[in-house]
């Protein structure tokens, strides 16, 4: 089925339901089209596309001088839909989306707590991004709030967040961080439990909210390429890609061939690595410390590579508007190659064991079962859909170059467990390992960069990328000066954590560490 | 059993006798750290890394001090829980207005003289973000810091030089790492904007 065929039923059930379309066009946020709809029609938008299977890909406020136009994308077969709305700031107001999709509940709050759209029948009234940092009332993205903020005041603990809870006999409540007790991101995780049975895990973040939406607004690409790789650290070639992409997409620049290679190549060693710290680190998380030590030691080595030919250990600022930044000459082409096919060498005997080590099988079979119903309500995509039966990529359902020459199988598990989620990982190590081989095999010569057209004023941008993590949207638009006027980059991890907070349920509280590893949402990235 | 003691044996012992380094100086910049420790901290430094706004790549970096190239235990590091338990706090990231409060409770929490380590470009200094109506910037707009390790983020080699600096005068004038003058534990100021 191609994207007019359901795009046409989806208009014709709008028609049904007297929803009047005001525009509609296939140019602007290529790949995906965009409908204009009134705001009251907003709701049934969001009804009719959950009836046609949609799912929700992301929702972000865009701040003008007297209204703020409302987008959500929604993908359903591989192709992408953008609808758009505005409400006036005199009545920001909207029919809420999370009633037809769970998955949509934070991103909305985010979009409330930072552009001050408030949605009419969200279930869930409690602020989510926001703090104490600025009060209620506040809107940080609005175009007349200034970037330093209005309050010079130190910001209190956000202790009264008022958490559900539950009561009953032997309820009990273990509050964890923001302050870990190991070295990672921080974030609040609230526990009810009854013995060692996890009950409800209630997770609030927003504690590394730094304000990266409102600092990109001004800066030339290369600022925002720089901003959007450190969105999330582990994830900085996905992220960079995602904008670099929608940026090229406003200002119409070609990415030359060889780039657009070199570009993959980044992705898929950032995949690799991360890949391999992840299953050593569950595998360490029920206490197998040996697999853990041999993919650390596997990791280090592919971050030095990575830091020798490409200048950097994380490949952060490789990724640049028009290109990439470092070449690859052809001995390092080789050397690359000799590291696949010793990785390769490696692996094999190393999944082995961890594929069906007793002990390993013990905890981690049926442990934090995601089931596929949840990971497709949440949205899920990435390793946790894809151990879940939601077998969704980027790179093959929806390709960019280079992946629209080079196809990417895509592993995908249904028992929906933290085995299963090693498993596709496993197979995405394997599978990224041979794609690199071909990726070599085709790189043509030529440039690594294009220059980067002035884009025209209020041209907007869509990137799609499938970064470790899953599915990275990012959104441009640029204003009159050719600078950056909102940019806004969603990571995975919006809907990976909430599926964290169902996959938990049931399981042991000391299970909940290699559970979270196996999700490993981004704070950052999901934090802003 | 076999498969992993063979996957082992055949692998042998890749940690580098010193941070592995093609430099001479950085060899002895591991016994170095392991001396000092041993004279100032009983053989022992205890360390609680706190993220306060990073985007987790300095994260990444510190883990790599565990890995088997660094394995920075054998030099009596070790990554404690705890502030409580800790002689440093290392923490990255521009500091997040909604960590201020956390960051300054784990610093109070932390027993005296507690050295303060700011590591990355973002702790330095702020970084790609700043101060905004999020940010605090720098850690030092918060608490006071010892140490500052710049690098985006900065590499394993990078934070065992920070380190050194830290703990020992000698280190600080040889890895030329920024830092100081130590301040007296006073009331921290906190200087948003």
């Amino acid at each position: 089925m191609s994207a007019f065929d359901w795009l046409s039923e989806y208009l014709a059930r709008l028609e049904d339901e007297h929803v009047l379309v005001r525009h509609g066009e296939a140019k602007s946020l290529s790949p995906a089209h965009r409908l204009v709809l009134d705001a009251e029609d907003w709701g049934m938008a969001g009804s009719v596309a959950a009836g046609m299977g949609c799912r929700w890909v992301g929702a972000w406020g865009d701040p003008r001088e007297l209204n703020v136009v409302v987008r959500v994308c929604l993908e359903h077969l591989g192709d992408y839909l953008v609808i758009e709305t505005e409400v006036p700031l005199s009545r920001p107001l909207l029919a809420s989306h999370t009633p037809y999709f769970p998955g949509a509940n934070r991103l909305e709050r985010h979009l409330r707590d930072l552009s001050g759209v408030a949605f009419l029948d969200h279930p869930d009234r409690r602020r989510w991004t926001r703090h104490q940092a600025w009060p209620d009332g506040d809107f940080p993205l609005r175009v007349d709030y200034p970037a330093a903020g209005r309050s010079h005041k130190r910001a209190q603990a956000d202790a009264d967040y008022p958490f559900a809870g539950i009561h009953g006999g032997g309820v009990y409540e273990i509050p964890v961080g923001p302050v870990h007790a190991g070295i990672i991101e921080p974030g609040h995780f609230r526990f009810q439990a009854v013995g060692e049975e996890v009950l409800r895990l209630e997770a609030r973040l927003g504690y590394v909210h730094k304000g990266i939406e409102k600092s990109a607004v001004g800066r030339d690409p290369g600022g925002l390429a720089r901003l959007a790789g450190r969105v999330s650290g582990d994830s900085t070639v996905a992220h960079a890609w995602a904008a670099c992409q929608a940026m090229e997409r406003a200002a119409t620049c070609n990415v030359p061939p060889r780039a657009a290679i070199l570009r993959a190549l980044f992705s898929e060693r950032e995949r690799i690595a991360n890949h391999l710290g992840d299953i050593g680190a569950i595998c360490n998380d029920v206490g197998f410390a040996f697999v853990h030590v041999q993919c650390a030691r596997l990791r280090e080595q592919w971050h030095r590579r990575s830091a020798e030919l490409f200048g950097h250990r994380f490949m952060m600022d490789a990724v640049i508007p028009g290109g990439v930044a470092h070449d690859l000459t052809p001995e390092g082409a080789a050397l690359l190659r000799m590291d696949h096919a010793a990785l390769r060498q490696v692996i094999e005997p190393l999944f082995d064991i961890v594929d069906d080590h007793p002990s390993l099988d013990d905890r981690l079979l049926s442990t934090g079962y995601l089931s596929n119903a949840d990971a497709r309500a949440l949205g899920c995509t990435g390793y946790v859909g894809k151990a879940s039966g939601q077998g969704f990529d980027v790179r093959r359902d929806n390709p960019y170059s280079p992946y629209d020459t080079h196809p990417v199988t895509v592993p995908v598990e249904t028992a929906g467990d933290v085995a299963a989620r090693v498993r596709v990982r496993m197979a995405e190590v394997r599978i990224s390992l041979s794609l690199m081989d071909q990726l070599l095999e085709a790189m043509p010569a030529g440039a690594i960069a294009a220059p980067m057209p002035t884009p025209q004023s209020n041209s907007v941008g869509l990137g799609l990328v499938e970064g470790w993590r899953g599915e990275v949207l990012s959104f441009v638009r640029f204003d009159a000066q050719g600078r950056i006027a909102r940019f806004f980059p969603r990571d995975p991890s919006w809907f990976t954590w909430p599926a964290l907070e169902r996959l938990i349920q049931g399981n042991i509280v000391p299970d909940f560490p290699v559970c979270n590893k196996s999700v490993n949402g981004s704070y950052a990235g999901q934090d802003l | 059993m076999f498969r992993i003691l063979r996957q082992s044996l055949r692998t042998g012992v890749v940690t580098e006798r010193a941070p592995a380094c093609d430099d001479a100086e950085l060899e002895r910049l591991g016994i170095e750290l392991r001396r000092q420790i041993g004279e100032q901290f009983a053989h022992s430094l205890a360390i609680r890394q706190v993220d306060a706004g990073s985007c987790n790549g300095c994260e990444l970096e510190i883990h790599a001090l565990n890995n088997p190239y660094y394995d920075v235990e054998r030099f009596g590091i070790h990554f404690v829980a705890s502030p409580r338990h800790a002689d440093a706090l290392l923490v990255t990231g521009p500091v997040s207005r909604h960590m201020e409060t956390a960051l300054l409770r784990t610093w109070r929490a932390t027993p005296s003289p507690k050295l303060v380590i700011a590591a990355g470009t973002c702790a330095c200094t702020g970084g790609e973000f700043g101060v905004s109506y999020a940010s605090c910037g720098a850690v030092e707009n918060v608490i006071p810091v010892d140490v500052k390790i710049p690098g985006c983020p900065p590499a394993p080699l990078d934070l065992l030089r920070g380190l050194l600096a830290a703990i020992s005068r000698e280190g600080r004038c040889r890895t030329g790492v920024q830092l100081r003058a130590r301040r007296q534990p006073a009331p921290p100021q906190t200087q948003v904007l």
